[in-house]
């Protein structure tokens, strides 16, 4: 296992995972990717089944768009107006592209950190990287990610990102560490809550790298 | 738009120094960080540090405030200013709103 990262001198920081671990990594940061490309609500931004017609009469990018039905997707993008519709879907026209572009660019990065270290560019998939995990198998050599003060702040969002992803589809709440602890070892919840553990270890040891 | 009378336990303005920097009729608007249960405090002290440039003194004051009261107002201004820093917020994950300064 990694021991999360290090100060690097200079003002970044640096840490060594395994093969499996950098594996995980990347292949959660391509799912958040995947998300907001997928869910991208406006014509503009999705590209692929925008209707023509809408954008003659004002309702492609232009028109406000609603919340995103996707529990994870609301996460990510939440509203910035609580008690008015109307006004938060307004401010979604003009700020959710730009916010799903950077949150895919800030995954696409950490990914591109991961292969420049050592990682394949097959990610694999997030079961067989739990598999893996648990049943101890490593890698070869392992992958080493060196950030600089651009790669930190990068990295910090995207893991709170993936962080974000897996907490609401977990379903986690404030102090509910005896929840998880009771569930099988066979459940799936507990191996994916075992992930958001890990990645929060790992955030807190760049945070702590910063001093 | 909001009048000096909606601050209803502050004297006169012409009787009290205002905290420096904050102009009453001109600060009708707040960005209020909400609780949730992902975000870890490190982080939450680091994005208010980084983005507003807080000390880390004033940062995890703020990150505290949000962890046990439920919400932290972390700035204000215009309606214009506070929409770019619920939008900063958002990009660093942290579940922001904007709305409307009370007394």
């Amino acid at each position: 296992m990694t021991t999360g990262f290090s100060r690097s001198r200079g003002g970044g920081a640096h840490a060594h995972f395994e093969d499996v671990e950098a594996r995980m990594l990347a292949s959660m940061a391509a799912q958040v990717v995947e998300l907001l490309r997928d869910g991208a609500a406006s014509p503009a931004v999705r590209g692929d089944d925008a209707d023509p017609l809408a954008s003659v009469v004002g309702l492609g990018a232009d028109a406000p768009l609603p919340r995103p039905d996707d529990p994870v997707l609301a996460r990510l993008l939440p509203d910035a107006y609580r008690d008015d519709e109307a006004e938060a879907s307004d401010f979604r026209r003009y700020t959710e592209p730009g916010l799903r572009d950077q949150k895919a660019a800030n995954a696409q990065a950490l990914i591109a950190s991961l292969t420049e270290g050592g990682a394949g560019e097959d990610a694999g998939s997030l079961v067989a990287a739990v598999g893996d995990m648990e049943g101890g198998a490593g890698g070869t050599s392992g992958v080493d990610v060196e950030l600089d003060a651009a790669g930190v702040d990068v990295w910090l969002r995207c893991l709170t990102d993936v962080r974000l992803a897996l907490g609401t589809r977990l379903g986690v709440a404030e102090d509910d560490e005896n929840r998880w602890e009771q569930l099988s070892d066979e459940d799936p919840a507990k191996a994916m809550h075992d992930v958001y553990d890990w990645l929060g270890f790992v955030q807190e040891t760049l945070l702590r790298a910063l001093g | 738009m909001r009048h000096d009378g909606d601050v209803s336990t502050a004297p006169a303005p012409a009787e009290v120094d205002r905290p420096e920097g904050v102009v009453l009729t001109q600060v009708p608007w707040v960005t209020v960080v909400w609780n949730d249960p992902v975000n870890l405090m490190s982080y939450v002290s680091w994005v208010f540090r980084t983005y507003f440039g807080h000390s880390a003194r004033k940062a995890n004051k703020l990150m505290m405030q949000v962890h046990e009261e439920g919400r932290a107002v972390v700035s204000d201004g215009s309606r214009e200013e506070m929409e770019r820093d619920v939008e900063a917020m958002h990009g660093y994950g942290l579940w922001a709103t904007l709305e409307k300064a009370t007394a």
